[in-house]
């Protein structure tokens, strides 16, 4: 089974370089290439200069890691989730405190509390401090935001800009589409294959056609009916409104037939397209 | 309008922790029901209740006009369920889920047949009839799942989460086939933390700390808020939640 | 009524596609059949006795060619004085002798008595019970055989002396036994227990992209299972000897050192199987078919293994607690010193040198 194949791609310093796929995508292979937990078939990686096979250890010494799951020991509490990384790296929660400050703060008024007693939020918060005990350079957070509830996933993505203000380099999956406009470049990534990789905005200006946002108060049968017109080329349900794209660039005839279809207060307007949009379009290929 | 689910003051306390807060909502025949809340919320309590899997502290609830306390049976046999946790047999086929889940739900053998095969045709997954569900792409697993959970024809049909981590297109392709359940009658009860699918329903509820905070149209609440989209109306809401989290 | 059916026919589907269970639900019955039939057996065959015949008369030589023709006994070795048996009984070579006092013939055909001493190593009671049965048997043949052939009765006694358990007392067989087994189940099933589970919740990978280096995980995940395990031996120790009356003859110090070696050994087989393992179900059903089924089966206190066929007899030397067995047995019973137990201890050594070493070396360090 291919996992990921002929992935290429680099990540600035200070940088915050998002992953964006769904589940399967082959999201958590590349995290575990790049933490040097798996070795690649084929090609070439390296993290902070290190190649990721050859100078493995270096590497472990000098990241930070938030796997997928949130592995922090559920029968230690936080406090004692939290020294016991500091140990392993080699220091103390004093010597960085500054830098988990912000976020350690929020937690602590539970620090007694055992870990698999936390909310999923919390637990999020713990995990990111404990990656972040050691100052490291890079920073990798695999799928950091599923599952934690909106308000703390907001609260988390603060977080992160703070910490890039800080020049900490933080490679970031997530399936959440809307999350890939919080950071600086992204990648897009389905079935182990890289779609397209660029500033958000970028990739957004790359979208081939105009796109346009149909409403109507029957968004069910709208949706039929778009579909089944001749020159729609994509149409898509984005809540309350369609994304439609058509083929020939000027359309008139549209309102026309659906108001012909019994659609009485349809609008149509031309929107830019979003990161989903542009997902949509290059699963498409 | 004929309602399938009715509740009054439905309560479920774990202890001193009140769960689930005297909800009172009713769902119509028909239509696609959003049930939205942040986690910890109450969400999961009270689709529990209304599935028949824990019974209420206080309050009463009918089900297909069944009661939640004294016809439990009644209403699993009336409903379907799909959980976004868990849905098929990993290690058993296509057709072999179909016909495990068909026959549990009490179908006739020449039924459930005919229905494998109708199944099989709208789904498009003819040639993977004998193909084991662990080497299906997530998408397909997603949209058996749901179409198994309808095999009976239920008259309500609740999904706990069943999009989460799906590729966009997939995610679509599987609201159409809840659009296409709907218009055949059946009533949705849907949980979803994707906002934009929050607009693909009639009506949409709120829950936060165990209670009822919004329930309308999701144009209605925008209206009521003052914002354009769902997102931001949830996110007013969700914010001044005391109960962070499981 | 068909729903039933129809969850039972699923049910068998799952079990028929998991070949690790089918193998087990299958395998396991034949097996036993295989070893309770043909292998294991509570009957004694073949015990290596000594003959000790100071007379040497037609008498003493007819009877020691009727034991000697029998199944239950070979005859290993015919000493000219009875000065080395304690050699022998020490070093596990005999378990049993008899012995033909002077004058053997003589005495019987002038007084119509005489006496057979025969000396049986009773550290396991059962066996030392059934063999003197036996050879008490042989004699009473002859006996009868004897009186009919001639005119006066004759008789021949036979003195039975049980030796490092007089009192043919169970406890000095099964506390070893039992000993061998419980070390060798906590440390092998939770050692590799530990393990895995460290790599079922998904903290090993954190663990791993980190300074701390592989092995010290290693360490510090059999640390604490050695500490409790050397509190567990002298709990039972303690216990054996509070309640059940059994003292350790030997030295101590000799004793604790090759429990250590055992329970060393012990734990790198549980790291050894937590490699292989992915769930902490998987670790626990390799440490319990994989080694408690062997332990009990192959140490030698429940089937004893001269009994088995050589096949048997040569697996049982891979199994860390037979040997164990025997050193626990010959401290804690007879008394030895370190010059009887120093094969026993290099083997255990061995092992766990080997073991811990190749263990080391597949312990990934990488996911897969």
């Amino acid at each position: 089974m291919l996992a990921v194949k002929d992935i290429s791609f680099e990540v600035n310093k200070a940088e915050i370089f998002g992953l964006i796929g769904p589940d399967g995508a082959g999201k958590t292979t590349l995290f575990r290439i790049l933490t040097t937990l798996l070795i690649a078939d084929e090609g070439r990686a390296t993290v902070n200069g290190l190649d990721v096979i050859k100078d493995y250890r270096r590497i472990r010494n000098s990241v930070g890691y938030m796997p997928g799951r949130f592995s922090l020991y559920q029968d230690l509490s936080i406090e004692e989730n939290l020294s016991f990384f500091a140990t392993v790296f080699g220091t103390t929660i004093k010597e960085n405190y500054n830098l988990i400050k912000d976020i350690y703060q929020q937690i602590e008024p539970f620090k007694t509390r055992r870990a698999g007693k936390l909310s999923g939020g919390m637990k999020q918060k713990l995990a990111l401090c404990c990656a972040l005990i050691h100052k490291p350079d890079v920073l990798f957070l695999d799928e950091p935001t599923t599952g934690v509830d909106v308000v703390s996933r907001k609260e988390f993505w603060e977080m992160l800009k703070r910490l890039k203000a800080q020049g900490i380099t933080i490679l970031v999956s997530t399936p959440y589409m809307d999350e890939a406009n919080l950071c600086d470049r992204i990648g897009l990534i389905q079935k182990g294959e890289i779609l397209s990789i660029d500033t958000p905005g970028k990739i957004v200006q790359s979208f081939p056609e105009q796109l346009y946002a149909v409403k109507s108060a029957n968004t069910f049968k709208l949706l039929h009916d778009v579909r089944s017109y001749a020159n729609t080329k994509s149409c898509f349900a984005f809540g309350d409104a369609l994304h439609v794209t058509f083929k020939e660039k000027k359309d008139e005839g549209i309102l026309p037939y659906l108001h012909d279809k019994g659609h009485a207060d349809v609008v149509m307007q031309p929107i830019p397209p979003s990161i989903e949009d542009c997902f949509i379009h290059l699963l498409k290929d | 309008m004929e309602s399938v689910i009715k509740t009054e003051k439905l309560t479920k306390r774990f202890g001193h922790f009140i769960a689930a807060n005297e909800l009172t909502f009713d769902v119509n025949k028909g239509e696609i029901f959003g049930f939205l809340g942040a986690n910890g919320a109450g969400k999961t309590t009270a689709m529990r209740m209304l599935c028949g899997l824990l019974k209420p502290s206080s309050g009463k609830a009918t089900i297909a006009g069944f009661d939640v306390y004294t016809e439990t049976e009644k209403i699993k046999r009336n409903i379907g369920y799909m959980s976004q946790r868990f849905s098929l047999y990993d290690n058993l086929t296509v057709t072999e889920n179909i016909r495990f889940y068909a026959g549990i739900y009490g179908m006739r053998i020449k039924q459930i047949k005919t229905k494998t095969q109708e199944l099989l045709k709208e789904l498009q997954l003819e040639k993977e009839a004998k193909t084991l569900v662990s080497d299906l792409p997530l998408g397909w697993k997603q949209k058996l799942a749901f179409s198994v959970s309808v095999v009976h024809d239920p008259s309500i049909v609740f999904l706990d989460e069943p999009t989460g981590g799906v590729d966009p297109v997939t995610r679509r392709q599987f609201w159409d086939l809840i659009y296409f359940a709907a218009d055949k009658g059946v009533t949705v009860f849907v949980t979803t933390h994707y906002m934009d699918e929050a607009e693909y329903c009639n009506r949409v509820s709120i829950m936060v700390d165990g209670v009822i905070a919004a329930m309308d149209s999701p144009a209605h609440l925008k209206q009521q808020f003052g914002y354009s989209n769902m997102e931001d109306v949830f996110y007013e809401l969700a914010r001044k939640a005391k109960r962070k989290g499981d | 009524m068909r729903q039933l059916i129809i969850f039972v026919k699923k049910e068998f589907l799952h079990v028929f596609r998991d070949r690790k269970t089918l193998l087990m639900l299958f395998g396991l019955p034949i097996a036993q059949i295989v070893l309770f039939g043909f292998a294991l057996s509570t009957e004694i065959k073949n015990s290596k006795i000594t003959i000790v015949d100071y007379s040497k008369d037609v008498v003493t030589t007819n009877l020691i060619q009727k034991i000697g023709a029998s199944n239950y006994f070979n005859i290993e070795r015919s000493l000219k004085s009875a000065t080395d048996l304690q050699a022998d009984f020490k070093k596990g070579i005999s378990k049993m002798a008899v012995i033909f006092p002077e004058n053997f013939g003589s005495d019987l055909i002038h007084t119509g008595k005489a006496t057979v001493q025969v000396i049986a190593d009773a550290s396991d009671p059962n066996l030392a019970t059934t063999i003197t049965n036996y050879v008490t048997q042989i004699i009473n043949d002859f006996n009868a055989q004897l009186s009919a052939n001639s005119a006066q009765p004759m008789q021949i006694m036979a003195e039975i002396q049980m030796l490092y358990n007089p009192e043919l007392r169970g406890a000095p067989n099964f506390v070893p036994g039992v000993m061998a087994l419980v070390l060798m189940l906590v440390c092998t099933m939770m050692t590799s227990v530990a393990i895995v589970k460290e790599k079922e919740l998904g903290t090993m990978e954190v663990l791993l992209v980190s300074p701390f280096k592989p092995i010290y995980i290693i360490i510090s995940k059999l640390t604490p299972y050695l500490i409790i395990s050397v509190m567990n031996l002298f709990i039972i120790l303690f216990l054996s000897a509070v309640f059940l009356d059994l003292q350790v003859k030997g030295s101590l110090l000799l004793l604790v050192f090759g429990s250590i070696l055992f329970i060393l050994t012990s734990l790198s087989i549980g790291l050894y199987l937590s490699i292989g393992a992915k769930t902490q179900q998987a670790a626990m059903g390799l440490a319990l078919m994989g080694m408690m089924l062997p332990t009990m089966l192959l140490t030698g206190f429940l089937f004893p293994i001269e009994n088995m066929p050589i096949v048997m007899q040569w697996l049982s030397n891979a199994v860390p607690s037979r040997w164990y067995f025997l050193i626990i047995k010959k401290v804690m019973l007879k008394g030895l010193g370190f010059k009887a137990v120093w094969k026993e201890i290099l083997i255990l050594g061995s092992m766990s040198v080997f073991l811990f070493a190749i263990s080391l070396r597949k312990f990934k360090i990488r996911l897969e």
